[in-house]
């Protein structure tokens, strides 16, 4: 049983008198622990494809089954509680937020949790140590560098320890080398068991996944190694 | 972290709109606060203006005999001997439910003595009480110490050519003159009053009273509530309110109580409007950020508890200013209106409690719509870049 199927999956948004497909009768399965790069022209569906993956955006047809939980026929709650429990998100630009520190940004996920304040900072902490921030826990995040702020995104995501993370286009805003930087971080924690969704423009970001997915159209267009 | 800590850091960051805001909130407070205790402190001064006035309750004993009047008050018929009112009826007045309201007691004994070949009116009273009841009485010497001193009306001391210190035979019995009254203009000039209980004993009618003179207010009932219990308590008494000027004065204030409603009403508006408004734009503010805590998994419910969370810290920190403010502006304003000295600052934890309790309500009531718009955006819609 795959961690992720995707059944004809198909989505239409109206645009004033027309209908637009974004997707159109997409099937996918994703592995526990694979990377998977989902790369495509602008406007071929590939960041709607992340968003309904993501339990963000209702499909108009097909299903959405992960670890089982076909998350659609969820009410909206529980849905919610699906994100939270399921999901990491690196949202592009970071999307930090901006009033809140380094390590409040990073116990953000944990705040709606039972666990106390204390075993949150602790999480917060180690999260942070492992991908190098911990000096600077209790600064702003415009205190920060692109590349700092990236990795605090990356530890939000990671704290509460979901079992797939996703992100969208997490090198767009970085140079060359923090980029690069980032995307072996991304593939140090693939190595390590964590399943990864990326959708990127970047075709040098593809060598760091397990499989690109090519979206072309709103369909899928081949599945490479 | 909790979502406290969230509500928080954002009002921190927003602080020149957090303070307008609580500013907005604390003018209706304050102005709430303010014409409260006006309209407390003006009740306050009539209570105490209607001690000046005497009594505004008459007993008397209920009698078809002829009726004579004292003071212009009809005290029933006195002439003709009614034994209805005795000494035992004066703690039964006490004993009514709204007893708080009475202030003062002042049982009386009327009759007629016979000195040096003339006959002049006789009141027995207890001199504590009837003091308390009438202030404005001027002594020339001084009140009654021992039942052996009386006090004398002005045209009475005149017309027996007596003055403080002299001596007076009362059906036998020597007493001594302790003061004389200045001209009153009312019945008290003909009248010798002495001690209740001599006088009873002199007019041999022992714990028989002729009127009960009663001074009682009542903020909360009408004075017609405290006669309607006194009547309950005394059957074989006829309870009559004197009505006084004193009643232009209570609807005076009770169109100063409706204009001060009235007035709340729109300042309170007017602060949640400014609330509404300013949630309604944070909440636009950050929708990217709703998006976000959408869509790392916070509930609908979690985002309205951050709003309310935020309305109430703003409307309990409005309550509180609101209630200082409120209290320094009355203490200015009050005796400028009533022209008392205001005196220490009266704080009444009951007034700051309704007063931060009326802050948060109307933080939250006005934040309601603007949390469930925000709970209720699209993360994708709000997460454009998603």
């Amino acid at each position: 049983m795959s961690l992720i199927e995707i059944k004809k999956l198909t989505k239409s948004y109206e645009s004033g008198d027309e209908c637009v497909t974004a997707l159109m009768e997409v099937d996918l399965e994703i592995e526990k622990g694979e990377f998977i790069s989902v790369m495509g022209p602008s406007g071929s569906g590939k960041s709607t494809l992340l968003t309904i993956l993501g339990g963000l955006n209702h499909p108009t047809r097909g299903d959405v089954v992960v670890d089982d939980i076909p998350i659609y026929k969820l009410p909206l709650e529980k849905l919610a509680d699906f994100r939270r429990e399921y999901l990491g998100f690196i949202f592009q630009s970071f999307q930090l937020i901006s009033y809140l520190t380094v390590v409040e940004n990073v116990m953000l996920p944990l705040s709606i949790t039972d666990i106390s304040s204390r075993e949150q900072a602790k999480m917060a902490e180690e999260i942070l140590d492992r991908i190098g921030l911990r000096g600077k826990a209790r600064r702003l995040p415009d205190q920060l560098s692109g590349g700092e702020q990236e990795r605090v995104a990356i530890a939000r995501a990671l704290v509460n320890s979901p079992p797939i993370l996703m992100a969208d286009e997490p090198t767009g805003n970085l140079d060359s080398k923090t980029g690069k930087e980032i995307m072996e971080l991304f593939k140090t924690l693939n190595e390590e068991g964590q399943t990864i969704v990326m959708v990127t423009h970047n075709p040098e970001n593809i060598e760091f996944s397990t499989r690109t997915i090519l979206l072309k159209d709103g369909r899928v267009d081949g599945n490479g190694a | 972290m909790r979502l406290k800590d969230i509500s928080i850091n954002n009002l921190r960051r927003r602080k020149g709109k957090v303070f307008f805001l609580i500013l907005g909130l604390t003018m209706g407070i304050t102005t709430v606060v303010t014409l409260i205790s006006i309209t407390r402190m003006m009740n306050e001064d009539i209570s105490k203006k209607l001690d000046e006035f005497g009594a505004n309750i008459l007993i008397i004993p209920r009698s078809d005999d002829l009726s004579l009047s004292y003071g212009g008050m009809n005290i029933g018929g006195v002439a003709m001997d009614a034994q209805t009112l005795k000494d035992s009826d004066v703690p039964k007045i006490r004993q009514i439910e709204v007893r708080e309201n009475i202030s003062t007691v002042s049982p009386k004994l009327i009759g007629v003595v016979e000195i040096e070949g003339k006959k002049v009116p006789l009141m027995g009273v207890q001199f504590s009480e009837e003091l308390r009841l009438k202030k404005w009485w001027k002594i020339h010497g001084a009140p009654p110490k021992n039942p052996a001193e009386v006090l004398l009306g002005n045209e009475v001391a005149v017309w027996l050519f007596k003055s403080t210190g002299d001596s007076l035979p009362i059906n036998g019995k020597s007493v001594r003159i302790s003061g004389v009254l200045d001209e009153t203009g009312s019945q008290d000039d003909f009248v010798i009053f002495g001690d209740l209980a001599l006088i009873q004993e002199a007019m041999k009618k022992q714990g028989v009273l002729s009127l009960i003179e009663v001074s009682a207010f009542c903020n909360t009932c009408p004075i017609e509530e405290i006669v309607r219990q006194i009547s309950k308590q005394l059957p074989q008494a006829k309870v009559t309110a004197i009505k006084q000027t004193l009643q232009t004065k209570m609807e005076a204030l009770d169109h100063f109580k409706k204009f001060s409603v009235g007035i709340s009403v729109i300042v309170l508006l007017i602060g949640s409007l400014i609330v509404f408004t300013n949630m309604m734009a944070s909440v636009n503010e950050r929708k990217r950020e709703i998006g976000i805590f959408r869509a790392i998994g916070f509930r609908k419910s979690h985002i309205v508890r951050i709003i309310f969370l935020e309305a109430l810290i703003v409307g309990l920190m409005a309550g509180i200013v609101g209630y200082v403010f409120g209290l320094g502006v009355s203490h200015v304003i009050v005796p400028m209106i009533t022209g008392v000295k205001g005196g220490a600052l009266h704080i009444d934890p009951l007034l700051a409690i309704g007063a931060i309790f009326l802050a948060s309500l109307i933080g939250i009531l006005s934040s309601a719509y603007p949390a469930i718009h925000a709970s209720k955006m699209d993360p994708t819609t709000a997460l454009r870049a998603l």
